[in-house]
């Protein structure tokens, strides 16, 4: 094990003792560079800044939101093509190819021809039933930002969930229908249960993709009308403020908040794998 | 240990490839320019080829959007990472980088270069201390451009130099829902270089400012919360939905199809609004000064280039220089006028273009010029303020701050906040950024 | 009676899977459907689906001012040899961990699971410092490294899931039979483990060619891939949608045909020890 571990430790601990050492400095790029030692100033004033809070529940918001679309219709679309049916290849080829798109692509091309509120095809299709078309950006933008991301991270957990419910004991299915059990029972009763290690699978894995989102935030509202991200924060501080020992601090904390949260999920999962 | 020694074979490689591509091509200096892809600088791209014909050199290009392009200049030149022999930048960054010194003074320009002969605005916006530090690319400023038939129709005519009042009748006048005309269309979008830029510019015509001497916010003021709440309303009543989200370009394609009665913004739009090729109404399209708030002697001009700076440390300075002096000449001027026509040369750098008889047949040649005269970097609002700039204050921590101002008023303009809490969030956001700054 | 059901059944289950498959497929289809129009067209109103003048003029732009290859090569590069460097380190590691866990096999993945979260643009600084200090700016080797190691844990994750469900009883018989860990890892364990490696590669090897934040910022000319590419035609100054469809086409589609070929792998690995 030791060379992979050991590569992670180097890759963990380089950069994370560089942002630990930043994050005690006053360092200003534009300002010439490090400008000595501030103690903890730079935590003082990053969790003070009314921008903080907000950004953590945004955090929370988006990366719930997204999970919660994805294995919902992750769950329908793996049943559904699941079914017998025509042409299976092609639909899942179909089903998947989002997966391959990069983000600040799907991004702009959410923002340019769906979701503008004139030229986007969403404001036609809202027009055309006699309905004021909506600003997606600014009226409901973190909605707006959980379908693009969403859209992304779709096909991935449809992909596992799917592999899942192949696996799922065709016998007791049929066995279960004979006595009369109806479709949702069975759902609940028996594919459900055999998804929940699959379920908890996709929750992890994307979760620690969700928690990075970022080109879709730049992309789209650059992180006005309440979008602003912990990782957004963390990007205005370092790129746009050019304050790297503020952004560093931010750094520190998003580190914490992706160990708490890996903390908690890793109960669940280290549960349901060890069954 | 496994790292270093990978990083250290692959440093080791990459030195023999490039050690090898080296020696093939010693004789040859190869230059690295960083550039934004707006379509001047791909028309420049374009005559690379002729360059290095005449000169020999070589050239690769990184074309990048702007955002990203100021991301990737700003980390190389703050790190002296080298990677750029030519950087694009604008106004904003040069007089800053040049006062820490990043920048290679441009002070050995040749004679036939005839640095006198850009236009005052642009020299001084681009000099620190006098010295020229970068060479501007083209220039602009900002102006009205509206549609003749429909001021017609309303029976209105537009003057040379409007106040904001009259844009609101004739806003009333022009908005048309049922077809989907708006009056007025107007940059909202976050960023300091977008809705930023135009509601700075705006606060100046209201006679508003960003600081008094002392570097306080001046947001508490009524001059800003006149201009704001003027804007608000104006753009409420005669604007498009979303206009918190239109930027540059999405008010280009509103216009483009027609569906904005007026536009005020940057004067390099009009080469495109007059382009019958990407707009249905190029041939309806008139020009007129930015406005000011009646009594106001500030108009909403602002004043932009797109420059070539050499960062300091650079191995290949002399070629550097030698493609400035290239790009930036009235021969590369006439050049693309050749081969293009003259309403695709790229304007607003030199006071020659402006006298050549030629240009100024071009509809919109005149109106820039006088666009950017209005405009004075060193002066930019009626109180006196401590810093240079017109739709930017030529300070490190603008851009962020600024930035978050914009988001604060865009959250205004979509309705989630009111016009007194944005400015309340600015007033607070920017003092706190200054104290941390430790300009108050 | 039953046949006629169930064939009625499938019908509608066709229907509805077709249907769903091409509204998530659309917003890719629009964007192939834009990169033929001209820039016009592409904004027009209303919208035009089929019916506008086809042109190949985008393509023709976009291929004059861009050395399309180049980028491609890159990306192919880049993806390509972090993702084979990450399965030499990653393989060694996960079939360690799968096969003589120890007490805190679980922290450790846990943990490097948890690295994974780090905001990139946190570091974004420390590590351009380290690349001019070893000099390995716009290097092609770097970014593979550094690709390799930022997608390392979700690679050991992937196989050590795989490894496990692999029944050791099958190497106590080949170890019975005399075969040396060399044996027992060549012959018996990486047969029996090549889908999981499979769709791990190829996973890997999409998220490598999609990363747009290290090969963006830790580039200039000699390895900027596919991403810096897009970055050259997203939001000018003037008309950009049919340009940028074109570029991101292009962008898209060596990936896009890869994953089609693939898709049987891609999905038989892809179970993170979900199926048992």
């Amino acid at each position: 094990m030791a060379p992979a571990v050991f590569l992670l430790l180097v890759w963990m601990l380089v950069p994370l003792s560089m942002t630990v050492w930043f994050s005690l400095r006053s360092y200003l790029p534009l300002r010439g560079g490090d400008q000595g030692f501030v103690g903890l100033e730079n935590f003082v004033r990053f969790v003070s800044s009314s921008a903080f809070w907000p950004s953590i529940v945004t955090t929370l918001m988006i990366v719930g939101g997204a999970l919660l679309i994805s294995i919902v219709f992750g769950i329908l679309l793996a049943i559904l093509l699941d079914q017998p049916m025509w042409g299976q290849g092609v639909v899942r080829i179909l089903v998947i190819a989002p997966f391959f798109v990069m983000p600040t692509v799907s991004a702009l091309v959410w923002k340019n021809m769906f979701m503008d509120p004139v030229n986007g095809l969403f404001a036609h299709l809202w027009r055309f039933f006699g309905a004021d078309p909506v600003v997606w950006l600014s009226e409901m933008p973190i909605f707006a930002l959980v379908v693009i991301v969403s859209w992304q991270w779709l096909p991935f957990a449809t992909l596992i969930l799917l592999t899942a419910i192949q696996s799922l004991d065709g016998e007791q299915m049929e066995a279960a229908e004979m006595d009369g059990a109806g479709p949702l029972s069975r759902f609940f009763y028996l594919t459900l249960p055999h998804l929940s290690r699959a379920i908890t699978i996709v929750i992890l894995i994307q979760t620690i993709f969700l928690l990075a989102v970022f080109a879709e935030i730049f992309v789209t509202t650059g992180g006005a009308f309440g979008t602003r991200t912990l990782t957004y924060l963390i990007y205005q501080r370092v790129l746009e403020s050019q304050n790297v020992g503020l952004g560093s601090a931010g750094g520190v904390y998003a580190i914490i908040l992706a160990n708490i949260i890996a903390l908690f999920l890793m109960r669940i999962v280290g549960k349901n794998l060890d069954r | 240990m496994f790292f270093k020694a990978a990083l250290r074979t692959s440093t080791a490689l990459a030195l023999c490839v490039s050690a090898t591509a080296a020696f093939a091509e010693s004789h040859a200096p190869t230059i690295t320019i960083a550039t934004v892809n707006n379509g001047d600088m791909i028309r420049m791209q374009g005559y690379t080829d002729q360059f290095t014909e005449e000169t020999g050199i070589n050239v690769e290009w990184v074309t990048l959007e702007e955002n990203v392009l100021r991301q990737r200049v700003t980390t190389d030149i703050t790190t002296n990472g080298g990677q750029f022999d030519i950087m694009t930048i604008g106004m904003y960054e040069t007089p800053i980088w040049g006062a820490n010194g990043w920048l290679v003074p441009l002070d050995g320009l040749s004679e036939e270069y005839n640095v006198d002969d850009l236009l005052p605005a642009m020299r001084a916006g681009l000099s620190h201390d006098g010295t020229l530090y970068a060479a501007p690319f083209y220039g602009e400023s900002s102006m009205i451009m509206y549609r003749t038939d429909l001021m017609d129709a309303a029976g209105l005519e537009m003057p040379e130099a409007p106040t904001w009042q009259f844009i609101r009748e004739a806003a009333a006048a022009m908005d048309d829902p049922e077809n989907g005309v708006n009056g007025v269309c107007l940059r909202g979008k976050p960023g300091w270089g977008e809705g930023g830029a135009f509601i700075t510019v705006t606060g100046n015509s209201f006679g508003a400012r960003w600081f008094d001497e002392d570097w306080n916010a001046q947001f508490d003021q009524p001059e800003w919360a006149e201009a704001l709440n003027f804007y608000v309303s104006l753009m409420n009543d005669y604007g498009p939905d979303g206009y918190e989200n239109n930027g540059f370009t999405e008010n280009l394609n509103l216009f483009n199809q027609g569906l904005c009665g007026m536009w005020i913004d940057a004067t390099v739009a009009a080469s495109f609004v007059t382009n019958p090729e990407d707009s249905t109404v190029a041939d309806s399209v008139g020009f007129a000064l930015a406005p000011n708030s009646e009594g106001v002697d500030r108009r909403a001009n602002w004043l932009w280039a797109w420059a070539l700076a050499i960062p300091a440390g650079t191995q290949q300075e002399d070629a550097a220089m030698q493609f400035i002096e290239w790009a930036t000449s009235t021969d590369y001027i006439e050049l693309v006028a050749e081969n293009e026509g003259w309403a695709n040369v790229p304007p607003g750098a030199r006071t020659s273009l402006y006298e050549n008889p030629n240009y100024q047949d071009v509809p919109f040649a005149q109106m820039t010029l006088d666009s950017i005269l209005a405009a004075d970097p060193t002066n930019p609002t009626v109180d006196p303020v401590p810093y240079v700039g017109i739709q930017f204050v030529a300070i490190p921590e603008f851009a962020g701050i600024a930035t978050e101002v914009s988001q604060e008023f865009a959250a205004a303009y979509a309705g989630q906040i009111s016009v007194e809490e944005a400015l309340e969030n600015a007033q607070a956001i920017t003092n706190e950024a200054m104290e941390a700054a430790g300009y108050r | 009676m039953a046949r006629a059901v169930t064939s009625r059944r499938k019908a509608l289950n066709t229907t509805l899977a077709w249907l769903v498959g091409f509204l998530i497929f659309f917003p890719i289809l629009w964007t192939i459907l834009t990169s033929f129009k001209t820039e016009a067209d592409a904004i027009a109103n209303p919208p035009v689906f089929l019916f506008f003048d086809w042109t190949l003029e985008n393509y023709e732009v976009v291929q004059e001012r861009s050395n399309y290859m180049r980028f491609l090569w890159n990306s192919i590069f880049i993806a390509g040899g972090s993702t084979i460097l990450g399965l030499l380190v990653a393989i060694p590691a996960a079939w360690s961990m799968a096969f003589v866990p120890s007490r805190r096999t679980k922290d450790i993945l846990l943990w490097m699971l948890s690295t994974k979260m780090l905001p990139a643009v946190g570091v974004l600084y420390p590590i351009y410092l380290l690349c001019i200090q070893l000099g390995v700016l716009d290097n092609r080797y770097a970014l593979v490294v550094i690709l390799m190691l930022i997608n390392l844990p979700i690679i050991v994750w992937m196989l050590y899931t795989y490894f496990r469900e692999i029944p050791g009883e099958i190497l106590e018989a080949a170890r019975m039979d005399g075969a040396s860990l060399k044996d027992e890892l060549l012959y018996v364990l990486t047969p029996m483990a090549i889908p999981g490696i499979a769709s791990t590669l190829l996973l890997n090897f999409i998220l490598a060619w999609n990363e747009a934040f290290w090969t963006l910022n830790l580039t200039a000319v000699d390895a900027a891939p596919l991403t810096a590419f897009i970055a050259s035609y997203s939001s000018p100054e003037g008309l950009f949608f049919a340009k940028l469809s074109a570029a991101s086409t292009m962008a898209i589609a060596p990936i896009l045909i890869l994953g089609w070929f693939s898709q049987k792998q891609l999905v038989r690995g892809l179970t993170f020890g979900a199926v048992k």
